[in-house]
């Protein structure tokens, strides 16, 4: 798994490279919190473009992070999900509470 | 009637959270042989990587030797090519399987897991069916028709 993220303006884009599992969303977890608490964006986009896998843990990182960004005030939302993150995020309806990018 | 066993694999191994992977991919080589299709493949990774993930984060939470604490995995192939997989840990076991079986419920303190495992393992399997005993261990039984 690979994790980065680039700044555009009020908004930072966190990117996940590979599988998301228990194992990795420990991981991913402390690399995320810790972007959105240093850099606080106005808005803070987690691409799921690139995972490969992702079981329920993914769903809990996302609720997870969704929880963190509401501490610092950051509005958060899902880019373009890969087929794998796009069913986890389904079969919680997360879909539906979530703001979900798609495109560019 | 049961479908006559046509091959077996068991796999053992240290509730430690780098060897989920390991587990997804060994039962995923194993169902390959039957050549199934690739959501066929994902389903099953994904199942198996939420029993495996239950037995090492919620079935051994709280043992200390993490390395004695093993979680164990037997897959089945049927003549019909229904692919049947045991998940078995010795741990905490759960007190009521009804409850803990339903949509969104974790007994997990730290925020971080979704409580959707089950629900999981549900949607993507034929069958499922799990055998608790509290402070003996926990075996999940999942069942997935590979080819019709
Ligand atoms: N192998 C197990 N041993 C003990 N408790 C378990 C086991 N598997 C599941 N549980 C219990 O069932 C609950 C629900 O599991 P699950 O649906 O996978 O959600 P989550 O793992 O996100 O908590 C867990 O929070 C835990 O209390
Ligand atoms: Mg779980």
């Amino acid at each position: 798994m690979e994790i980065g993220c680039k700044t555009e303006g009020n908004t930072t884009v966190a990117y996940i490279l590979g599988e998301i599992d228990h194992h990795n969303a420990v991981t991913a977890r402390a690399a995320l919190d810790e972007m959105i608490e240093q850099l606080a964006p106005i808005r803070f986009g987690i691409d799921l473009s690139g995972v490969t896998f992702c079981d329920s843990s993914g769903l809990g990182l996302v609720m997870g992070r969704m929880r963190k960004c509401q501490t610092v005030g950051s509005s958060m939302f899902i880019k373009n999900p890969s087929a794998a993150a796009e069913r986890m995020l389904a079969i919680a309806g997360m879909d539906r509470i979530l703001k979900i990018e798609r495109g560019k | 009637m049961s479908e006559r066993i046509t091959n077996v694999m068991k796999t053992e191994f240290a509730a430690k959270s780098i060897n989920e992977a390991y587990a997804r991919s060994a039962v995923a080589a194993f169902a390959a042989l039957c050549d199934p299709s690739v959501s066929v493949i994902a389903d099953i990774k994904t199942v198996v990587s939420e029993a495996v993930t239950n037995a090492i984060v919620h079935g051994y939470a709280g043992f200390e030797n993490k390395q004695e604490c093993i979680v164990s995995v037997l897959c089945k192939m049927t003549e019909g090519n229904k692919l049947i997989i045991r998940i078995k840990d010795k741990g905490r076991g759960i007190e009521d399987v009804h409850t803990a079986m339903q949509p969104l419920y974790t007994t997990d303190t730290d925020g971080e897991r979704s409580g959707m495992g089950f629900t999981v393992m549900q949607s993507f399997t034929d069958a499922i069916r799990v055998r608790s005993t509290p402070g003996k261990g926990t075996v999940v039984t999942l069942e997935k028709r590979l080819k019709r």
